[in-house]
């Protein structure tokens, strides 16, 4: 009986494999997917699916010679980093090779090491000529003893070009309340989360086992920044902030749902060292253009912050999430996509009961290191359905953004574990 | 006879996926059901008030919460087992805690100001909404649970 039954699924699996590499041989040269992935996308591009990793697949990164490493928040079979080698059909026939044991946000490649991070160090690897990890079992520890306190916890990362690594640490409160989240609760002075979090740390990309006494805060009063990247043109820190939460469940008398759900907006920013932008003492109100009190320090949404706080230099809706920023710089995609910024918004969960809304990729046009006219909609329909998106039950979750080397665009979705790359493809 | 053992492969192959896919799938929104019969309607439509105030923005209107943060209150044996403990979740809070194999990384704040009969009315509500079928919480039993947290 097993072996009848064994026979012929072993057969069909073989069959199966022939025809998978039939199709392999059929398919060898670069083209989108019928359906683009899914997404939908501006006139000229296409996307195809590069693998389903079925990890939470939050950032990733890719080599000059086309690996794509993929950072899983929990490991997936031991594996918290994942190495993707594309055909030359650009689809990865194994999702099951990786290494690193430990689950985490951030990844970068930069100068033959890739970067990666747990939710409490910085970790690097040494690339070979082809782009390959030689060190999976044991990478040089750069940075240790990150605060983790299970809110705001990943550490993403990236580098300039002066040899410096830069990590977010996320503040773990929403607002700094003396009870974080509770109703009424109002603001600490002198916020103590701030000393070692809420801020961007700056650490040396080649020292090891560094930590907060030799690091340096770049800036700080930054509530929590996933999506970040370095500005190639103006030699500058970007990043994105993810606003602050519950303003009608927290202070109901003085903000409705409605407000709630539009308030804050999601801010970029442009960083110089000793930059202070400002949580929790204010939060961005998108509509109104202006730096706010917040309730939990006497605010009553008319009341504006302390004017000496950094501006954002852009403003996106409110609980979006940006988690992936990255400024293009390949040569690919049209001339106007060229040094302007891809944002990946993972989507909200704080609009409830009004419609959820993100779960798309925004191009952000820039003009001379600055951002330069209206945002808009790049790749969207991560949710699969309109409703989906509306109720916060969308099927791919955008995260990670990264640029390959031919100037495809690669998104991770660390919903469904979806790698996606988008190629311009008009002649 | 090749053609044969190949359907017959596939079909088993099939079989094998199905529940796999199935698992992968985002839970099949129920319906709010309504509770046993036993629950009056009027703690029900008083739980169902209390939610929408309190709970609806973390937890959301079909009770699955959020990935990765605020977790599902469909089908979990912290809202479906002891009463005891799903009460002090409410008078006390929560955060870090995984569930069903999932990390959940949204910090619950104490709701402790609600009253007795608030938090009895919602838990009844919660344990029998989103396709959750459990015994009511009582005033009494909360109040038992608040004096001696």
């Amino acid at each position: 009986m097993n072996n009848n039954l064994t026979r012929p699924l072993l057969l069909a699996t073989a069959l199966a494999g022939s025809f998978s590499l039939y199709s392999l041989t059929q398919k060898a040269t670069l083209a989108p997917d019928p359906n683009n992935a899914g997404l939908k996308l501006p006139a000229g591009f296409g996307a195809l699916v590069v693998a389903e990793t079925g990890g939470h697949a939050r950032h990733l990164a890719v080599t000059p010679q086309g690996t794509i490493y993929v950072k899983l928040n929990s490991p997936k079979n031991g594996k918290g980093i994942l190495a993707l080698h594309p055909g030359a059909n650009g689809k990865a026939a194994a999702v099951t090779t990786g290494f690193g044991s430990y689950g985490g946000t951030g990844i970068y490649a930069k100068d033959n090491y890739l970067y990666a991070s747990s939710d409490e160090e910085v970790f690097r690897y040494k690339l070979d000529a082809k782009g390959e990890v030689t060190n999976p079992a044991q990478p040089e520890k750069i940075v240790t003893g990150l605060i983790n306190r299970r809110q705001h916890e990943s550490k993403s990362i990236v580098l300039d070009n002066a040899g410096n690594l830069y990590v977010n640490i996320g503040a773990y409160s929403n607002s700094c309340q003396v009870k974080d989240r509770e109703r009424g609760s109002l603001g600490r002075q002198n916020c103590p989360v701030l000393d070692s979090a809420g801020g961007i740390w700056q650490f040396r990309a080649d020292k090891a086992n560094q930590n907060y006494g030799t690091g340096t805060r770049y800036a700080t009063g930054l509530r929590n920044v996933v999506g970040l990247d370095w500005n190639q043109q103006n030699n500058q820190l970007f990043v994105m902030q993810h606003g602050r939460d519950q303003l009608h469940d927290n202070f109901p008398a003085l903000y409705d749902d409605k407000q709630s759900a539009e308030l804050p907006a999601e801010c970029m920013y442009a960083l110089n060292k000793g930059a202070n932008a400002g949580w929790p003492y204010l939060y961005y109100d998108g509509q109104k253009k202006q730096k706010m009190l917040p309730p939990e320090y006497g605010g009553d949404g008319k009341k504006l912050a302390d004017p000496k706080y950094l501006d954002p230099v852009a403003a996106y809706p409110a609980h979006t999430a940006p988690d992936g920023l990255l400024f293009y710089t390949g040569t690919m995609f049209p001339e106007r996509y060229r040094n302007g910024a891809f944002i990946a918004f993972h989507g909200s969960w704080n609009r409830a009961p009004e419609p959820q809304k993100g779960y798309y990729v925004v191009f952000q046009p820039f003009k001379n290191g600055k951002p330069s006219g209206e945002w808009e909609v790049f790749a969207d329909n991560f949710a699969g359905t309109a409703a989906k998106a509306a109720a916060g039950r969308a099927d791919h979750k955008p995260c990670g953004l990264a640029q390959g080397p031919d100037g495809s665009l690669y998104v991770s979705d660390d919903k469904a574990g979806t790698i996606y790359r988008i190629m311009y493809t008009k002649k | 006879m090749f053609v044969k053992n190949f359907l017959a492969g596939l079909a088993l192959c099939a079989a094998i996926a199905a529940p796999v896919a199935a698992q992968k799938k985002p839970a099949a929104k129920a319906p709010a059901k309504k509770a046993a019969s036993t629950i009056p309607a009027p703690l029900l439509a008083q739980g169902s008030s209390v939610y929408k105030q309190y709970c609806l923005t973390c937890h959301l209107a079909d009770g699955l919460g959020v990935d990765g943060m605020n977790p599902p209150l469909a089908k979990t044996d912290y809202v479906l087992g002891d009463k005891t403990r799903l009460t002090k979740v409410l008078l006390n809070g929560l955060q870090g805690v995984d569930i069903n194999g999932e990390q959940y990384r949204g910090v619950m704040p104490a709701q402790a100001t609600l009253t007795d009969a608030q938090i009895a009315a919602v838990l009844t509500y919660v344990r029998n909404s989103f396709g959750n079928k459990a015994s009511a919480v009582s005033a009494a039993e909360v109040k038992a649970v608040r004096a001696g947290k």
